[in-house]
């Protein structure tokens, strides 16, 4: 089966997300569809599957025009997805996630699961997936997650498979055994979209590879093609893969914690016994496949996690109870994983997001009243000293790019007197662009003497800034390694392999 | 790097165990002032006999002490019990339901000290004021187990008394009366879906204000039809009860539960069918699913709003039945604002239930035998001024949300409006 | 100017949609209209009359009253007094929910703290000798601690335990309902020598004085609700406490994220919504009902939170609409009186004109309108918010 999209056009308000795209997909090939974040990928697989409608264009199926308006329709053209952020209902079991609309009924009306159950245990077997169907897909790992939603899209006969950034959420070996199916899948005569920023698993699975930039397909390459080729076709210019630094200048001890739990509030552990030592002037990059315990622990350093037991040191202050603010204000930074949900607070202006740690404190307040010139005075000078480009600054945040955000957010936490950055997710989302800034700026508070505590699940992040890594594993730092370690012993550690 | 297995109690264990020290503490309470401190018992009488049906015991007279003490007794046993079975990691629900029934009997011995109490008749009022309550909280699962909140069941109950007591007296008929009752309460929902669902208005804004447009309708065409033209505007009766037969003979369960009006029957009904279709049908699963995760379910092809509008259609139509109950179940003619905040408590039931249509009910019925009690307390004359007793509900519904009774989780997607490609997940 | 103008569009094709709709509902149900069932022409002039006559009562009943001002100009403004009197507890409370808003919460227990101020500044009025202006200020700040703390065990209850607060302020209002109806049975509260639930009269010391002379019940309480709009204003719009509330109420968890406490915001934030409610409660009883009932609280808390989606929120917002529906009390009466149009009505009014303003998509489909400004839009979270 083949699919073919002509002139799919998409906007939203003023942002045109998808320009007059064309993509022919054939059966039996995986075709890698290539950009950076927010090039307008994940806006058109969603038009392909029914999710968002297109506001001009056609897609045809082996030739055929047909009308997609919603996921039911691309079903039933044999359209299956497997999604970014999972389709999956937590609190259901695996079953009942699989037959969910498409359920088959027994007498007036009742469920009947033990077909899903055969059906799911035939496709386990031929992929060796292990799945149980009457797990709570709320307590599966997030890799198992995901071939639930394999088993899914199989099940329902897709002959088109939908991947969007299938190998974030997982570790190397994990992505090796993805694109592995994957291939498998293709050889049995599936057409596979692989949606991806990735270059190295774009050059090691995809027969054709389209590249999108700017919502406008720009070109296409064959998998030989160099990384550096690939890198910029999709950015538009020559990119440098690396991160130049110095060797670190290494200060005294900063941070220390000691065998710190933390549990989640059903007693639950999130991280066990986590100890290690941060110095001034060095980045210890955290790396590990999501959901092992980084979010909870890059939290726990600023007072954000309620169950907290062991021990927080930072220059000598014991910080394990201290409230947010005492934490910010003892001189950590923190960039938190989610700008949208917890850096900004979107309909804010600018000036007033730059000052929401210090509202309440001098210059800012005299005693109970904000003084609005020097919050507008603040802000353009950080405007201007963090590049945030904006039309004016008491225009809401919400009115920024992904990139300005977090500028915003670097430039708030980073105005404060600092000592230690606690960076989580620091460049998820964003285009290179930004992510370079936002890298340069790391790097650039180390070398300032300052310690910095990384937590990326982007082992090329990783690898570009750390100068020791600690692998994450269910909760425990597994080993503390040193920023050359190969990747293949990096994504052995994600997998919890200890040597 | 080593890992440190830290055993500490989970959240649902300590509340277990906070929950057994509060049982521990309310049954000595008992002990020491209902059983203690009275210098006297006197004598009470329960009587059990309410209609026709086959005699068991037909009264039962305890010394007030004697009975406060033997129930705070049997109190402290579920107690120990309850401790013991929390030892062994079991659960202790059956425990805490003797405490709960032996504290009630050691309080009832102490307030009744004297006096006679009609306890299968207690228990009959206790069932019927639970009635409404009931239907409203099953409104309550329809609905917000989709995902759509439902503060309106208070104007729905209203509209259901309102059209079925009306329809009932011009058209001499109890029974057009009673099926224009969940026609009133679903289009009370038809407003609540095409706002909240079709320009996305909050809900709880949105459920109130219809509250109020249902309170001010009722009113003023009260006060301008149903009083000067009482005769053919309100003039209906209620129904007369159905005795099953056999089933209305067994002692104290028969009375109870089988000699009631034609309401009642519909409402077990409806609950079975509520509760049964939630969890085993296709319907069910994709109630939830939307109520959940709206995106995951669009994504499988499922039209979420067509769902939400057709469950808040049903919701309101139950609840509107269940309004039938305050004309044609009861008195039979309409009264201003005879809900009487009854809506409100049917939502305390369906959050004190946490949304499952059989702890619904049961926190219904709690409430409603509270209700009754405070009836019968107040006429008897207590120790306890009647007004709080009739806090009691209220009270209990603010202990539970405080989660002393457990984290009361809502679905997910409750009162989330849900727009097709902007999902909010 | 311009921008005034859009902005207003909405709130008043909401209104007159309202009026309308409830004029169909005055007419339609009239035994007179009905009566004439078989000619449509004379039908229609009747249910407009029917329904002119009981707006033309609403007006003269809120406003102005030619057949008053006969006797002395002054007197024909007697009704708009009583707007004023009925608009000044409504203003407060309104304020009590829109701040409440503002932070995110939605404050449906205003009655019940409207209650509680009540019950402080009826014990503090008739129990206490004090001297005039200490004592109302006396029976004022009762009012405000009582309700204060009414309101904040909602706010601490939330930020301890997660307690949604919907869910805590309806129990609430009942609570405090049944608690006034205990307490005036009680020999502290019930007026010597009577029987049924009247609390004595707060003595004179601690009223609130009448502003254009004693034949019109208008009194300070309007003024002091004035100063209170502009107060929630500065506090919202200028204070350290203000940017939090409305840090808060926009992202809690980027709040949270940023240093604030959002507990004991949460819990400030409901203990002034209180206040508020309670100040209304004290306004209504030093200034117009001296003497307390069971019906105190009347509908004033859940008018509060029409009025305040009205004013979407805006302190401004809600003291004009508080004003209206202060007309529509005061001028519902008169319609009741002299042309049996039940008071209710009334409520029907507010409802539809939220109903309206809630959906600015209604109102644009309705009048074919390409744009109107729809302003801010009240919005609570779902229960898990």
């Amino acid at each position: 089966m083949s699919l073919e999209l002509r002139g799919i056009t998409k906007r939203f308000g003023a942002l045109t997300a998808n320009d007059s795209i064309d993509l022919k997909v054939e059966a039996g090939e995986i075709h890698a569809i290539l950009g950076e974040n927010g090039a307008g990928k994940s806006t058109l697989m969603n038009i392909v599957y029914g999710l968002l409608s297109p506001d001009e264009g056609s897609i045809s199926v082996d030739g055929k025009v047909i009308n997609i308006n919603s996921p039911l329709d691309a079903l039933a053209a044999g359209i299956g997805m497997v999604h970014q952020h999972f389709m999956l209902i937590p609190v259901f079991t695996v079953a009942e996630n699989i037959v969910l609309g498409h359920e088959q009924v027994k007498g007036p009306g009742f469920l009947d699961l033990e077909t899903a159950r055969k059906e799911i245990a035939r496709v386990s077997a031929e992929f060796n997936f292990d799945v149980d169907p009457d797990a709570l897909v709320e307590d599966l790992p997030v890799g198992i997650q995901q071939r639930v939603e394999i088993i899914r899209a199989l099940i329902y006969d897709a002959k088109v498979l939908i991947l969007d950034e299938p190998t974030a959420v997982l570790t190397p070996q994990e992505t090796d055994e993805l694109l592995k199916n994957m291939k498998k899948l293709r050889d049995k005569g599936a057409a596979i979209v692989f949606i991806t920023h990735k270059l190295r698993e774009v050059r090691e699975a995809a027969d054709k590879i389209t590249i999108i930039r700017r919502g406008k397909v720009v070109g296409t390459a064959s998998p030989t093609a160099s990384q550096e080729e690939l890198a910029s076709l999709m950015v538009g210019r020559p990119v440098s893969l690396d991160v130049d630094k110095a060797a670190p200048q290494l200060g005294e001890v900063l941070l220390t914690v000691d065998q710190l739990n933390i549990h989640d509030h059903t007693g639950r552990a999130l991280v066990k016994g986590v100890s290690f030592e941060l110095r001034a002037g060095e980045v210890l990059a955290v790396a590990g496949v999501q959901g092992n315990g980084q979010s909870e622990l890059a939290e726990a350093m600023v007072g954000l996690q309620e169950h907290v037991d062991g021990k927080i040191t930072l220059a000598g202050v014991d910080i394990t109870r201290s409230t947010v603010r005492e934490a910010l204000h003892s001189g950590i930074a923190f960039i938190p994983e989610s700008r949208e949900e917890d850096g900004l607070i979107s309909s804010f202006s600018i000036e007033e997001n730059l000052i929401l740690d210090l509202h309440d404190l001098p210059p800012f307040a005299n005693g109970p009243v904000i003084s609005q010139s020097v919050v507008a005075e603040n802000a353009s000078k950080r405007v201007t000293e963090f590049d945030i480009r904006a039309q004016s600054a008491k225009d809401a945040a919400s009115s920024l790019s992904g990139g300005n955000k977090q500028k915003v957010v670097l430039a708030r936490e980073l105005s404060r007197p600092v000592k230690l950055v606690v960076a989580s997710q620091p460049t998820r989302g964003l285009d290179v662009g930004s992510i370079e800034f936002v890298h340069e700026r790391i790097i650039a508070e180390r070398d300032s003497g300052r310690g910095v505590l990384l937590f990326s699940t982007e082992l090329d992040e990783v690898v570009a800034l750390a100068d020791r890594i600690a692998v994450m594993y269910r909760g425990e730092f597994i080993a503390i390694v040193p920023a050359d370690t190969s990747r293949e012993e990096l994504g052995l550690l994600m997998a919890g392999v200890k040597r | 790097m080593s890992t440190t297995e830290i055993r500490s109690l989970s959240a649902p264990e300590r509340r277990r165990r906070r929950g057994i020290i509060t049982m521990g503490v309310l049954g000595l309470f008992a002990l020491a002032l209902f059983a203690l401190m009275p210098k006297e018992g006197q004598p009470v009488t329960y009587s059990f006999v309410l209609g026709n049906e086959w005699v068991l015991i037909k009264e039962w007279i305890i010394n007030s002490k004697t009975g406060s003490l033997i129930f705070a007794a049997i109190a402290l046993a579920s107690v120990v019990l309850a401790a013991l079975q929390f030892r062994a990691r079991k659960t202790i629900r059956f425990a805490s339901s003797i405490f709960g029934v032996s504290f009630l009997m050691s309080f009832l011995c102490w307030a009744a000290a004297g006096k006679f109490i009609p306890f299968t008749g207690l228990l009959q009022g206790g069932l019927l004021l639970s009635v409404p309550l009931i239907f409203g909280a099953m409104a309550g699962v329809l609905s917000e187990r989709s995902g759509v909140i439902n503060i309106a069941i208070e104007g729905q109950l209203l509209a259901g008394a309102f059209v079925s007591g009306v329809l009932a007296s011009l058209l001499h008929s109890n029974w057009l009366g009673l099926l224009f009752a969940p026609i009133a309460g679903a289009l009370i929902s038809l407003l609540l879906a095409v706002f909240a669902i079709k320009y996305g208005i909050d809900q709880v804004v949105l459920g109130f204000v219809l509250n109020v447009l249902v309170i001010g309708l009722t009113n003023f065409l009260y006060k301008k039809l149903l009083i000067p033209y009482q005769d053919t505007w309100n003039a209906a009766t209620a129904f007369t009860p159905i005795e099953i037969p056999l089933l209305s003979k067994i002692p104290l369960i028969g009375p109870i539960f089988f000699s009631q009006s034609i309401i009642v029957y519909l409402m077990y009904v409806v609950v079975t069918i509520i509760h049964i279709s939630l969890f085993k049908t296709k319907w069910g699963l994709r109630t939830r699913a939307v109520g959940e995760h709206p995106t995951a379910a669009e994504s499988v092809g499922i039209d979420v709003n067509k769902i939400r509008f057709k469950n808040v259609l049903i919701a309101g139509a139950v609840a509107g039945l269940g309004g039938a109950f305050f004309t044609l179940g009861a008195v039979g003619s309409f009264s201003k604002e005879m809900t009487a905040g009854k809506g409100f408590i049917a939502l305390a039931a369906l959050i004190f239930g946490r949304w499952s249509p059989l702890g619904a009910v049961a926190a219904a019925l709690i409430f409603g035998f509270a209700d009754n009690l405070q009836g019968l307390l107040t006429i008897t004359g207590t120790p306890i001024p009647s007004e709080f007793m009739l806090m009691a509900p209220y009270i209990a519904t603010i202990i539970a949300v405080s989660g002393f009774v457990g984290r009361v989780r809502a679905p997910a997607a409750d009162g989330v409006a849900y727009k097709r490609g902007g999902g909010s997940h | 100017m311009k921008n005034l103008l859009k902005k207003l569009t909405l709130p008043v094709l909401a209104f007159s949609m309202a009026l309308f709709v409830s004029g169909l509902l005055v007419a339609f149900s009239d035994s007179q209209v009905l009566a004439l069932k078989g000619k449509p022409l004379s039908m229609i002039a009747k249910a407009f009359s029917t329904a002119g006559g009981a707006y033309w009562a609403l007006f003269r009943g809120s406003i102005f009253d030619p057949s008053l001002a006969e006797k002395s100009f002054i007197q024909g403004f007697y009704p708009l007094s009583e707007t004023l009197v009925a608009a000044s507890p409504l203003i407060l409370t309104g304020l009590s929910v829109a701040l409440a808003f503002r932070a995110g919460l939605f404050n449906i227990g205003a009655q019940g703290q409207f209650i509680a101020g009540a019950i402080g500044a009826s014990w503090v009025g008739f129990t206490f000798e004090m001297p005039v202006v200490i004592h109302a200020i006396a029976a004022i700040a009762a009012a405000m601690l009582f309700a204060g703390i009414y309101g904040g065990v909602v706010g601490l209850l939330k930020a301890r335990t997660g307690a949604h607060e919907v869910i805590v302020t309806i129990m609430l209002n009942y609570v405090a309902g049944y608690f006034l109806l205990w307490l005036l049975s009680t020999t502290a509260f019930l007026r010597p020598g009577r029987q049924d639930p009247l609390a004595p009269e707060v003595k004179t010391t601690a009223r609130l004085p009448h502003l254009f002379g004693s034949e019109l019940r208008a009194n300070l309480g309007f003024i002091i609700a004035l100063l209170v709009a502009a107060g929630v204003w500065w506090l919202l719009q200028r204070s350290t406490w203000g940017f939090r509330f409305r840090a808060v109420g926009a992202n809690a968890a980027a709040s949270r994220t940023a240093g604030i406490s959002v507990g004991r915001t949460t819990t400030t934030v409901m203990f002034i919504a209180g206040a508020l409610s309670g100040l209304a409660g004290a306004v209504q009883i030093l200034g117009s009902e001296p003497a307390m009932t069971a019906g105190v609280g009347g509908s004033f808390g859940f008018d509060a939170i029409t009025v305040a989606l009205l004013g979407r929120a805006t302190p401004i917002g809600t003291v004009f609409a508080a004003l209206l529906f202060g007309a529509l009390r005061a001028g519902g009466l008169t319609m009741q009186a002299s042309t049996e149009t039940p008071l209710d009505l009334v409520l029907v009014i507010q409802a539809l004109v939220v109903l309206f303003i809630a959906a600015p998509a209604l109102i644009k489909a309705i009048f074919r309108l390409k744009s109107v400004d729809a302003g801010q839009t009240v919005a609570s979270k779902g229960w898990n918010g």
